[in-house]
């Protein structure tokens, strides 16, 4: 599907997306992005430096997040911007015991935040939750639209 | 260890160059839970109007930590890597990174804050093709906790 601005509305939802997380995404994550810090993948290390357990990259959640736009708009290179903060922590328990068992839920919802019809952009607004509380926070990605 | 109060405003010049694979891009895309044909089919990307597989749009984190990496392993700037929390980025794509691309980033370090006993140290990439074609610009903030925090 592909969204054409003419169609948005400001306050209209784009979807919402639920996004399992495992042990194994993080180590996927880790070695497809280059980020080997061990508080993503070695629990006593995330213990040690006073972190709940083994929490997922902020990174792993802002692109996992945005797919929801991607698959929305229709084409990824049309997100132009995006950007958020990073103020709570996904922490993924070990669930490698129980294949198919997330070891984190983490919700996704995408609302058309803005519209600039000059250059033909909406900005989309996240709301990304785990555990019913936001981990991103100004979660936005403006993209350009046909 | 102290962050050097005079680090805001050092720029470190682009370093290798990073060749952007068709595989890194797919598997990026699975890393992020993509599914977009545009991440791993050719002819899908192509058939959107682009040169080849098409970045997924925070791929450029990959480009971007590689040039931080400088910043941290500098001696002088006296960052200790194991207190580092990310607290914001953006990225703002200029066209968008496709498989080809020969890519380099240019690292500008824009603010340093004192908070508390540690700091906040805000650092943009600008990052371009070997051809000068500018790509992306890609901003993170990244909070270094103080040795009480």
């Amino acid at each position: 599907m592909s969204a054409r601005f003419a169609t948005l509305e400001v306050g209209q939802q784009i979807g919402t997306r639920t996004i399992d997380v495992t042990r194994q995404d993080l180590v996927r994550y880790a070695g497809a992005s280059g980020d080997l810090n061990p508080i993503h993948w070695n629990q006593s290390f995330a213990e040690g430096v006073g972190l709940p357990g083994v929490i997922a990259h902020g990174m792993f959640t802002m692109g996992a997040s945005v797919q929801l736009v991607t698959d929305w708009c229709g084409d990824p290179a049309a997100v132009v911007d995006y950007q958020t903060r990073f103020t709570k922590p996904v922490v993924v328990e070990d669930t490698t015991a129980r294949p198919g068992e997330p070891g984190a839920v983490v919700e996704v919802t995408g609302t058309v935040g803005a519209l600039d019809a000059e250059r033909s952009t909406a900005r989309i607004d996240l709301t990304v939750t785990y555990g019913g509380q936001k981990v991103l926070v100004k979660a936005q990605a403006v993209v350009r639209l046909p | 260890m102290t962050i050097d109060p005079d680090l805001q405003g050092r720029s470190y010049p682009a370093g290798e160059i990073y060749s952007v694979g068709r595989e890194a891009i797919r598997d990026f895309a699975r890393a992020v839970k993509a599914t977009h044909a545009a991440h791993f089919d050719v002819d899908a990307a192509v058939a959107l109007g682009h040169a080849d597989l098409v970045a997924p749009p925070t791929f450029a984190i990959v480009v971007a930590q590689r040039a931080d990496a400088q910043l941290i392993a500098d001696p002088s700037a006296g960052i200790d890597f194991t207190r580092v929390v990310h607290a914001d980025q953006r990225f703002v794509h200029h066209r968008p990174i496709v498989a080809g691309d020969e890519l380099v980033a240019e690292l500008h370090v824009d603010q340093v804050r004192a908070m508390g006993g540690g700091a906040m140290i805000t650092t943009r990439a600008e990052i371009s093709t070997v051809d000068g074609i500018h790509t992306a610009t890609t901003t993170s903030s990244l909070l270094v906790r103080g040795e009480d925090q």
